[in-house]
């Protein structure tokens, strides 16, 4: 599986688990979460059991930049570079 | 000045916020809940905040999960804070509970221990007149989540010594809080302001004026607060609340503090906010 391939799913996972989490159903994969208050400091943890739960990757101390988690975009490149 | 352990009795939200705090500092912590399965519940949410709390706040010290968890026991035996330097005391907000877990304290603990009463409106004084140390008692309000939030309101009893409160600064200076030191009176200032905010936006919302997130919304961006009154109340447990609230309505008699009704309908239904996944809003939990 090559790395768009793997980027495909990945989004749509997250586009739901947000719009389920936030109550906004349309969240563009460039909109900043954090900066928008799609996610706040409350929903951020449970953001990051999610990520690590669900993709099966896990989230090192170095991992915990916000620029990793700043957008969908930015989520699924962040998992993707930890899956290969 | 050096603390051998600090205990926190009472492993809910805030007494587990407190405790993830400490052992991102690096000291070493006794959890103390009567309930075995709530300090569970409060290990896995202790490991998860160490582990992504610099996500959020990236001046907090870096600390893996397996040493901060080192430094933490967990037990159901309050005889086991006989150890401990400052006691940090979270349990609810009902004086037969406090009055009860002060006589036990004063029993078990040194005479130099510090007991801290991190509470929203239990008088300090009050908590003071049970134990033979009153001067050793001060109110220590810390904000949810603890290990974002810079100040903390601390409360000065009718006897609380400059020693109790300067040992308590050095606490909060190790985990880089300061504080705002107001006298006790019940709420003090910060409850005594926020659960009006608070019972008000449930009336407005049981009076049909606006939903929940109008209301909020109207807090965030037209007076620029971090969150509404309604998501508060919910981050804090709405049973929290009304116990809050009823206490402000007991001590004041002014029916300004008189709880909304919507609030103990939703406390008697389980939905305690947050906690439960559902309160004023529904919580999606992982």
């Amino acid at each position: 599986m090559n790395a768009v391939q793997t980027a495909i799913p990945v989004k749509e996972l997250l586009r739901e688990f947000l719009a389920e989490a936030s109550g906004i159903p349309d969240i563009n994969d460039d909109t900043e979460l954090f900066s928008t208050g799609i996610v706040n400091s409350l929903f951020a943890i449970q953001l990051m059991m999610y990520i690590e739960k669900t993709f099966n990757i896990p989230i090192a101390m170095d991992d915990l930049d916000f620029d990793n988690f700043s957008s969908i975009n930015a989520i699924a490149n962040f998992v993707e570079s930890k899956q290969l | 000045m050096e603390y051998n352990r600090i205990a926190i009795i009472g492993a809910g939200n805030i007494g587990t916020s407190v405790a993830s705090t400490l052992l991102l500092y690096d000291i070493k912590t006794l959890l103390v809940d009567t309930s075995e399965q709530q300090l569970e519940n409060s290990g896995k949410e202790i490991a998860k905040t160490i582990k992504f709390a610099r996500l959020l706040n990236n001046k907090l010290p870096k600390i893996s999960v397996d040493a901060a968890m080192k430094n933490v026991r967990f037990t159901t035996q309050i005889t086991e804070v006989r150890d401990c330097d400052f006691v940090i005391e979270n349990v609810p907000e009902e004086w037969n509970i406090k009055e009860k877990v002060y006589q036990q304290l004063d029993e078990v603990c040194h005479p130099e221990t510090v007991f801290g009463i991190n509470t929203s409106c239990t008088s300090i004084t009050r908590a003071g007149s049970v134990i033979k140390r009153p001067e050793k008692v001060v109110g220590v309000h810390f904000m949810n989540p603890v290990y974002l939030m810079d100040t903390v309101e601390v409360i000065k009893g009718e006897h609380t010594s400059e020693q109790t409160l300067a040992r308590l600064h050095s606490l909060l200076d190790k985990i880089k809080k300061t504080s705002v030191v107001v006298n006790d009176f019940p709420g003090f200032v910060s409850n005594r302001i926020s659960h009006l905010f608070m019972n008000e936006a449930a009336f407005v919302v049981q009076d049909q004026v606006a939903s929940p997130k109008q209301v909020d919304a109207i807090f965030r961006e037209c007076f620029g607060h971090k969150m509404g009154p309604l998501e508060t109340a919910d981050l804090i447990g709405l049973d929290t609340v009304m116990k809050s609230i009823d206490t402000l309505y007991e001590n004041y008699k002014d029916s300004k503090f008189r709880c909304c009704p919507l609030i103990k309908k939703k406390v008697y239904a389980g939905q305690l906010g947050r906690k439960t996944g559902k309160g004023f809003y529904d919580y999606f939990n992982v």
